[in-house]
């Protein structure tokens, strides 16, 4: 197996500049490692053909001057590719083939990625294990019948295994830096608005933000560059200039403060987790950081108020599937209603429809108020539990997760304890701040486990800055063997 | 906030899922451990919070009433599980 498949995004561009190799060799190097690797369940849909002729054309006139010339990639299922089955990991939409390309792939295309495949992930990204997707389990590659995390499980799955060199997730309530952190990868939900959702399938609207997932942090910054930007498109897209995020990118954070809330030291976490956050403190005080203990008072009621917003949001984005104008449709049923009905019990798994039911529930008349509106107020006390210390400090520095990977099938049965994956998480969603995971170290098992950095609204270039000095002092070293070979 | 059987027939029924009763006795269980997790929120006093609907301070963006992308008809009915020439077929609702 080539050595190359194993080198960062970073290092791959510069062989491609530099004319070491050809875009078609590594487009080749790939696709070889992804067909001998169909245990992991990472893929759910190749595209090598389009592939290798995207990489030919290069190959006879290549622009290098792009952010990611000739470099095959594959996305998660849930951007929409034109011509390219698009699944959102759901029976509904099994058959879909988009006619129209998202607008962050489509600036991925523009900067020189070639599309190589899309990644699996949980039904309509409502999951962190990967185990919701109507194509089956994806296998984390850190060990066997171990999760990868979720929703964007595939996507960091490929990507620790050397199947694609970077990719891109969506991030609801932690999708993007929950499976990085389980898998040893750095993965970055940047500020609400920054990346267009135009062409993303939506869950809930008010939350989803895609982000890159990569092996380093200075692979995310070049990603982010090329994925960010301004979508008339999309209503709630940011107007502002173009970052040069990677050109900007450095290591010096002297006098930075770094907030440390004590309300993420939760019960029960794992003495190793404890002691990864002391080990990050010291790293980033050892680099001339002030470290300052804050709190966030609201921080225990993010969950539960998530549990109401974003299934609000997806039951309402869901309702658009009816079996009419595109997607999965019930033979059974006498009368439209009848249709509607078998259709959406028929193409819907389990966990989406706990979500629409929930969703229904706390939107219905004479509930709204005792749910919705009580969410959307405790959710304004989250926000400013932020507000309040960014004016204190310059970043937040927490755990990305309560635990590490853990195995396929044991929080299948309680959903409670599987929505508390996003324990850490799901704060910055609501608040609509960026927040990147890096990895930080090993438990006893072996498994990677991640920090969380999390910064102010639009400074991604800061948490990029203090994830790439801490990633060079913290000589983390994930262990991978190809066992599934 | 226990949710039974009837609750989960009302609320599939909103939502136009059809639900058979075995899933629904797992489901009620289900969104009775969900609720309860949720209402945590009422430890809290909220009179005086004024609701979060977006993070962003600006209004939505809105632009003109123009068609801009016309002439898409085929493309909009490719992915369409049942057509006849340029209409959606969906099962007869008029008698």
């Amino acid at each position: 197996m080539s050595e190359i498949v194993k080198k960062n995004l970073s290092e791959i561009i510069d062989l491609i500049k530099k004319k070491e190799i050809k875009s078609e060799e590594l487009a080749n190097l790939y696709i070889d490692k992804v067909n001998k690797s169909k245990k992991l369940n990472s893929y759910i849909t190749t595209c090598f053909e389009h592939t290798i002729q995207k990489s030919k054309e290069f190959d006879k006139k290549p622009n290098l001057n792009t952010l990611l010339p000739g470099v095959p990639l594959a996305v998660k299922d849930l951007f929409c590719t034109n011509g390219f089955k698009t699944t959102a990991g759901s029976k509904m939409l099994e058959n879909f083939i988009p006619q129209y390309e998202s607008t962050v792939t489509e600036n991925l295309w523009k900067e020189g990625a070639i599309l190589l495949g899309k990644l699996n992930c949980d039904e309509y990204a409502m999951g962190s294990s990967n185990e919701t997707s109507y194509f089956g389990n994806v296998i984390n590659p850190i060990a066997k019948d171990t999760v990868p995390g979720g929703s964007s499980g595939g996507s960091a799955s490929a990507l620790a295994a050397d199947l694609t060199p970077a990719t891109i997730g969506t991030d609801t309530g932690g999708s993007i830096r929950q499976p990085a952190s389980f898998t040893g990868t750095v993965g970055l939900k940047p500020t609400y608005g920054l990346c267009s959702r135009w062409g993303i399938v939506a869950f809930a609207s008010s939350l989803d933000q895609a982000g890159p997932m990569t092996k380093s942090v200075k692979d995310c910054s070049i990603m982010l560059e090329a994925m960010a930007g301004f979508d008339k498109k999309d209503s709630t897209s940011i107007e502002k200039k173009k970052e040069n995020y990677s050109k900007n990118l450095k290591t010096d954070i002297k006098g930075l403060k770094i907030g440390i809330p004590k309300e993420y030291r939760v019960e029960n976490m794992p003495k190793e987790i404890d002691e990864l956050w002391n080990k990050g403190k010291s790293i980033l005080k050892d680099l001339g950081a002030d470290i300052i203990d804050i709190s966030l008072p609201h921080t225990k009621y993010a969950l539960p108020t998530y549990y109401i917003v974003a299934p609000a949001e997806a039951s309402s984005n869901l309702a658009r599937y009816d079996g009419v104008k595109y997607g999965y449709r019930s033979s059974k049923g006498n009368d439209l209603i009848e249709m509607y009905e078998n259709t959406r019990s028929e193409g819907f798994g389990d966990e989406v429809k706990r979500r629409i039911l929930i969703g229904t529930y706390v939107l219905s008349s004479g509930y709204y108020d005792a749910y919705y509106l009580k969410a959307q107020k405790v959710r304004q006390l989250i926000k400013k539990d932020f507000d309040e210390n960014f004016g204190k400090v310059d970043a937040i520095l927490t755990p990305s997760t309560p635990s590490s990977a853990f195995k396929i099938g044991e929080k299948t049965n309680d959903p409670i304890s599987m929505y508390l994956n996003d324990i850490f998480t799901v704060p910055v969603n609501l608040a609509g701040l960026p927040a990147i995971s890096v990895p930080a170290g090993l438990d006893k098992k072996g498994f990677p486990l991640g920090l969380q950095l999390i910064g102010k609204t639009l400074d991604e270039q800061n948490i990029l800055n203090v994830a790439y000095a801490f990633e060079k002092n913290c000589n983390f070293k994930n262990e991978i063997k190809n066992w599934w070979l | 906030m226990s949710i039974d059987k009837d609750k989960i027939k009302h609320i599939s029924k909103l939502a136009r899922i059809s639900i058979d009763s075995k899933k629904s006795n797992s489901l009620a269980k289900d969104l009775t451990s969900i609720f309860k997790f949720i209402e945590q929120l009422n430890e809290l006093n909220t009179d005086k919070v004024e609701p979060l609907s977006s993070i962003l301070n600006t209004p939505l963006r809105s632009r003109e009433d123009q068609i801009n992308d016309g002439k898409i008809r085929n493309k909009i009915l490719e992915n369409s599980p049942k057509k006849n020439e340029e209409f959606f077929v969906v099962p007869k609702v008029i008698e």
